[in-house]
């Protein structure tokens, strides 16, 4: 009886937080969908009209969809890599017994916390712009051209940008599993003669692999929405050449005030993240039974 | 002669260790000298920058034209706001999962995080069509909504995996003693729960401090938090090195501290509990 009462009263406290997500999730998400197979312009009120898969068509046919496509790829990859690999040399580096550990601790994780409009427009002013830049002092200095690294190279700068944002966390998640491993373990394999790099291959990697897989879960979640950092430092462009997808629905939807259009978007947006998502819940969901 | 070479060694990763550091803060650290130099001297080479004089006319100037104050105000407002009300929904539903658990459990854990996953451009048009009808667009209860919403999910999950590492043993002990659910909230599980409940608090203040996609397509104005603020600068204000500088230190500067304190409860907070 008391269970049964108990139980009653779990399912009250729990009910308004998932009453709340849920129509969260279920009451704007249908009205994308509707919105998408109309044709709506923000510009001509009460002009709606159904227009099927048109939407859905134009947008999936633009080249500035698979521009698009092809840049969040790179984006989420390229910032995954270097602060994977970054963050596990770094937490093997800050792991090790040395002077001041709390200091450097503090300010490597200190990007972390800077506001992305922030980072973004510091990274962009002070440091990448071509005449009053840091790198164009220093370029200049050694008797180079300075290098415009906004509009010559604008996604590779943005994937810096945003590594840089996100390496302090994955070096404080790596470390703080590295400050974990059983350091009797590791000298047993030192005993008994294992290499310092069969060590790392055989005890460290293995331990580090749930805390990777944290690590890229996280970073996945925040990287396909990354916005802020373009539409501060190139808008997406020079043409195409910096739009992801989150850019490119804002652009079409706010910008064109193609309602319709933008909703398709939306849609294939929600889509794609969900083929992410799943194999990334099987992950998590193996690693945390664990 | 095992003692020296760990000494030498210590030395070593002391060197490169400080030197990554000191590269990885250096764009934070050069935006806070520079928010002190005047606009000519700013955009100097960077010796030339260092070495001339000090002043604080940039923080002036800030705060003149652009009310720094009140943005900082809505960003108050919007981030602790929206924590307290993403608190009061997920303590309970927290609490009930973490000490009444269900076969279903671990599927709506999953279920909440799945709703992170959704992207916010899926949501953008309808959400913001619903404030511009609703008058919600550039105030401060409408990003309080949203924050709440998306944060929601993180919150619950912290405060689970907080709950869950009190013994349930010492609940069952007070049933026994006949403690009804009001007291044995309020006089064993408040105590306990209290830390988690802070780090939570923390953490989330810094989340939703940073958050830069609602709050830049929902405000203009009026309600603009300082990531709005921020990203004002971009054109053509974002040429004035001393003055940008001074607004991002301002801007940054609480997180930051409130960050260093925060440290240890981010990894568990950001890891879902999976990394401690």
């Amino acid at each position: 009886m008391a269970t049964q009462h108990s139980k009653t009263a779990a399912r009250l406290m729990i009910s308004p937080a998932v009453i709340l997500l849920f129509l969260w999730m279920i009451v704007p998400l249908s009205m994308t969908l509707y919105f998408s197979f109309l044709r709506y312009n923000l510009l001509m009120p009460g002009m709606e009209s159904f227009t099927g898969w048109d939407n859905y068509y134009y947008f999936l046919t633009d080249p500035a969809f698979s521009a698009a496509l092809t840049n969040t790829i790179l984006l989420v990859v390229g910032v995954l890599v270097i602060t994977v690999v970054g963050g596990v040399l770094l937490a093997l580096l800050l792991d090790q017994p040395f002077w001041g550990q709390g200091i450097v601790r503090v300010l490597v994780i200190a990007p972390f916390f800077v506001m992305p409009t922030v980072s973004a427009l510091v990274w962009k002013n002070m440091f990448m712009n071509p005449v009053n830049g840091m790198f164009a002092h220093i370029a200049r200095g050694l008797g180079l051209q300075p290098f415009d690294f906004l509009s010559q190279a604008p996604l590779a700068s943005i994937i810096g940008i945003v590594a840089w944002q996100w390496l302090p966390f994955a070096t404080l998640i790596l470390l703080t599993a590295l400050q974990s491993l059983d350091r009797e373990q590791m000298e047993a394999a030192e005993m008994d003669g294992a290499s310092a790099l069969d060590r790392f291959l055989h005890i460290t990697v293995p331990h580090l692999t749930r805390a990777i897989t944290v690590v890229v879960l996280i970073q996945t979640i925040f990287l396909l929405g990354v916005f802020a950092e373009i539409l501060v430092t190139t808008n997406g462009g020079p043409g195409t050449a910096s739009t992801n997808i989150t850019y490119l629905v804002y652009a079409q939807s706010l910008l064109n005030y193609d309602v319709g259009g933008g909703s398709a978007g939306g849609i294939v947006a929600v889509v794609l993240a969900n083929i992410v998502a799943i194999f990334l819940m099987r992950m998590i969901g193996k690693n945390l039974d664990a | 002669m095992s003692r020296r070479t760990s000494a030498s060694r210590t030395l070593i990763v002391t060197l490169a260790a400080w030197t990554i550091a000191f590269l990885i803060f250096f764009p934070i650290l050069w935006t806070v000298l520079m928010s002190f130099k005047s606009e000519g001297d700013a955009i100097k080479a960077p010796f030339a920058m260092l070495f001339s004089d000090w002043t604080l006319q940039s923080y002036a100037d800030v705060q003149e034209r652009s009310n720094y104050a009140r943005h900082f105000m809505n960003s108050v407002v919007i981030s602790l706001g929206s924590t307290l009300v993403a608190l009061v929904i997920a303590i309970p539903a927290a609490w009930a999962m973490a000490f009444v658990p269900g076969r279903r459990t671990k599927d709506v854990l999953m279920w909440m995080l799945s709703t992170k996953m959704m992207p916010a451009v899926g949501v953008l048009i309808p959400l913001y069509l619903i404030f511009r009808d609703t008058g919600l667009l550039d105030t401060r209860i409408g990003l309080v909504i949203v924050l709440t919403l998306i944060n929601l999910p993180i919150v619950v999950w912290m405060l689970y995996t907080y709950f869950k590492e009190i013994p349930g043993e010492i609940l069952e002990a007070a049933r026994m003693d006949g403690a009804t659910l009001g007291s044995e909230i309020l006089y064993i599980l408040t105590p306990m729960a209290v830390p988690g409940i802070a780090s939570t608090l923390l953490l989330n203040v810094i989340l939703a401090w940073n958050e830069a996609f609602w709050t830049l397509q929902l405000t203009t104005s009026r309600a603009a938090p300082l990531t709005q603020f921020i990203a004002s600068y971009s054109s053509p204000e974002g040429l004035f090195y001393a003055k940008l500088s001074a607004a991002s230190t301002m801007a940054i500067a609480p997180i930051l501290i409130l960050g260093w304190f925060s440290q240890k409860q981010l990894v568990r907070g950001l890891t879902f509990g999976a990394v401690k």
